[in-house]
């Protein structure tokens, strides 16, 4: 139970991009088609369910207070949060780049049209955040911390894909000059974001 | 003149969040107040001006194939550093700004001068270039802040403006929409939209 309520919450009540802003360049950037726009949130949903349990671990065994203990007593009292920073951002381009090759390798077509995308997956703040949050949160076990990065990606994806949509239409709508492109994207964003704030306080 | 049109032009003609969207996420997440997002801004303004510094002096020495670990290495270095600063000396602030000073690793600001610019020019050069940037985000983070403190909670810096004016009593509300996040998105979005309309060259 405690699984779905995790599920749930991140996707819609803690929504990456409609709660927190978070992923906003690529999600701005990439959102011109529906078909890449998938592709893309595909490609992060997997990078957070790989990144955050490796940086669960991680916190965990190595750089949360006295998580060395298992090392030896002596170590007991050591803090290596301050390193967490760090730690999280090195095994996420690690992971970035493997992806980037194994896309390469099956899907020339989807890796073209990420283009200079697939590599800023790793200084995408959503990915970096699941890890933040993770930390932050303090999950009991490995598999809330994985059930919250599945949510995660799927609503990073769930945004992607319905503001590449709404954009396809837009193309067609007499909108200000001025406003075309970017800034009808911001302020559609913000209803949604509005729109995503009535699922507050929902709980399972 | 080369090296003021580097502080001059983000502040207008390339303003790294009305015409590169960069850096959206922390500029939405952390302007609700005129304090968080001046520190913010000061914090992106070290972080990028140092960075684009030492990548600059590095960059005969970067092999172009790990660059983007080499740049997130030495960003997040300086990011830590930034981060127990404040933790040491202004904690409320800190708290207040929980994930996102961490997040700053992945403010695609940083990233996206190292790539574009400071790979490729000289160290002098990219200062001024970090710097006018950072200045250019801040300007951005502090008229959020600004409006969005005056009008949602009728304070600035913490001081009770509307209260002083005694405004309260003739039946002035505050405006609870803006404090919410979706609202930062919108007055982006006519912030582009009023931008745009004064330098029709940028327009879609």
């Amino acid at each position: 139970m405690e699984y779905i309520n995790i599920f749930i919450k991140s996707i819609f009540v803690d929504n990456m991009i409609f709660a927190f802003f978070l992923g906003m360049c690529s999600y701005l950037a990439v959102s011109k088609t529906v078909k890449t726009s998938a592709g893309l949130g595909i490609a992060v949903t997997f990078v957070l369910i790989i990144t955050v349990p490796i940086n669960y671990l991680l916190n965990k065994y190595f750089l949360q207070e006295g998580a060395l203990a298992w090392l030896s007593p002596a170590l007991a009292n050591v803090d290596l949060s301050f390193l967490s920073l760090i730690m999280f951002i090195a095994v996420i381009a690690a992971i970035v780049q493997m992806v980037e090759m194994i896309v390469e390798k099956f899907s020339p077509a989807l890796y073209n049209s990420l283009g200079i995308f697939l590599p800023l997956i790793a200084v995408n703040c959503a990915v970096m955040s699941g890890s933040l949050f993770m930390q932050e949160r303090g999950y009991a076990n490995i598999g809330e911390a994985t059930v919250f990065a599945l949510g995660s990606g799927i609503g990073w994806f769930l945004a992607i894909v319905a503001i590449a949509a709404i954009r396809e239409k837009l193309r067609y709508s007499h909108i200000p000059p001025a406003l075309r492109g970017v800034g009808i994207t911001f302020i559609i964003t913000g209803l949604m974001g509005l729109a995503f704030m009535s699922f507050m306080g929902f709980k399972l | 003149m080369k090296n003021f049109d580097l502080i001059k032009l983000p502040f207008s003609k390339n303003n790294p969040i009305l015409v590169q969207v960069l850096g959206i996420c922390s500029c939405l997440a952390v302007t609700a107040q005129l304090k968080p997002a001046v520190v913010m801004s000061l914090s992106v303004i070290v972080v990028v001006v140092l960075s684009n510094v030492i990548i600059s002096l590095l960059r005969n020495t970067i092999p172009p194939r790990i660059r983007i670990i080499v740049q997130l290495v030495v960003v997040s270095t300086l990011v830590v550093l930034v981060d127990q600063v404040l933790k040491a000396y202004v904690y409320d602030v800190s708290k207040q700004l929980s994930v996102f000073v961490g997040l700053i690793i992945t403010n695609c600001i940083v990233m996206g001068r190292l790539e574009a610019f400071a790979m490729v020019q000289k160290p002098w050069a990219s200062f001024l270039d970090g710097l006018g940037n950072g200045l250019g985000y801040s300007v951005i983070l502090i008229v959020l802040g600004f409006v969005r403190e005056f009008f949602g909670s009728g304070t600035l810096w913490g001081y009770p403006v509307m209260e002083k004016l005694g405004l309260y009593e003739v039946g002035y509300e505050n405006n609870g929409l803006m404090i919410m996040p979706p609202m930062a998105l919108i007055l982006v979005g006519l912030i582009i939209w009023w931008h745009r309309s004064k330098n029709k060259d940028l327009c879609e």
